[in-house]
């Protein structure tokens, strides 16, 4: 085993994440599905994607899509520049740390109507309940 | 799709990459490239859309008229069918390498393998059918 060196996490990390967006994405495209169905049974279904527990889920894909999509630069890197092997590690790094930096922000934005706020300034009148 | 990492994989002289070996079938070499040209792509579709969906407008404002609106400009409709196709074929073939890597025995590594492809025709179909035929 190679417990707790980057190496293995990112790895790790990258497949949890890759697995985790897949099954939402199979969720959500059954979800938009219903917009066949009409106005009232849509709607309906963007109010429990409004609610606080799914916007607290939606925070795990925002964060998977982020790490998924940053490492998956660093590992093209590797794939194209051998060399790079060399600052795996450190890029390791920077991907956790530019993950966080752009979750960080976009995790404000959709927490944001629970408590009554609406940076988006489009918030329907049920949003967050 | 049975030859293992070792006959895959370039070994360089700073370590092992994905990056198909010699060995590599050209199934394997074309599905590699696949993944790296659809996932260039698919970080800027995916977030631009998290950033449409999320943060330019908040989730309760995408309702049936927010689609409406949007599905008038057939921009959108081709944009949305590109995420779709892309993002269903690099992550089912993502399921399918993972699969591939824990799954020894031929005969149930086979029947997964189809259930995966038979799942990529009809999430594929379903979300296409949604995109193309969605009116007001």
């Amino acid at each position: 085993m190679y417990r707790g060196q980057s190496g293995q996490w990112s790895f790790f990390l990258h497949r949890l994440t890759g697995l985790g967006v897949l099954l939402f994405l199979l969720l959500h495209i059954v979800d938009i599905t219903l917009a066949g169905f009409g106005p009232k049974v849509y709607d309906d279904s963007i109010k429990i994607f409004s609610t606080g527990v799914i916007r607290l889920a939606s925070l795990a894909l925002i964060a998977s899509v982020l790490y998924h999509a940053f490492n998956g630069v660093r590992i093209i890197l590797i794939d194209f520049w051998p060399a790079a092997h060399k600052y795996q590690r450190e890029m390791f790094y920077a991907v956790l740390a530019l993950s966080i930096l752009c979750f960080l922000p976009m995790a404000y934005f959709v927490l944001a109507p629970i408590f009554g706020i609406c940076p988006q300034h489009n918030c329907a009148a049920s949003a967050a309940m | 799709m049975a030859t293992r990492a070792t006959e895959q994989q370039s070994i360089t002289p700073y370590g092992a990459t994905s990056r198909p070996g010699p060995g590599a079938t050209s199934w394997e070499t074309f599905t590699w490239w696949f993944m790296r040209v659809s996932g260039v792509a698919l970080i800027f579709l995916a977030i631009i859309h998290l950033l449409v969906m999320h943060i330019i407008n908040d989730v309760s404002a995408t309702g049936y008229e927010f689609i409406a609106n949007r599905y008038a400009n057939p921009f959108w409709r081709v944009y949305d069918l590109l995420l779709l196709t892309l993002a269903l074929l690099h992550g089912l073939n993502g399921l399918r390498i993972v699969t591939d890597d824990y799954i020894k025995h031929q005969g149930v590594r086979l029947a997964v393998q189809s259930l995966v492809f038979l799942m990529a025709v009809t999430f594929w179909l379903t979300g296409t059918l949604t995109i193309i035929t969605f009116h007001r």
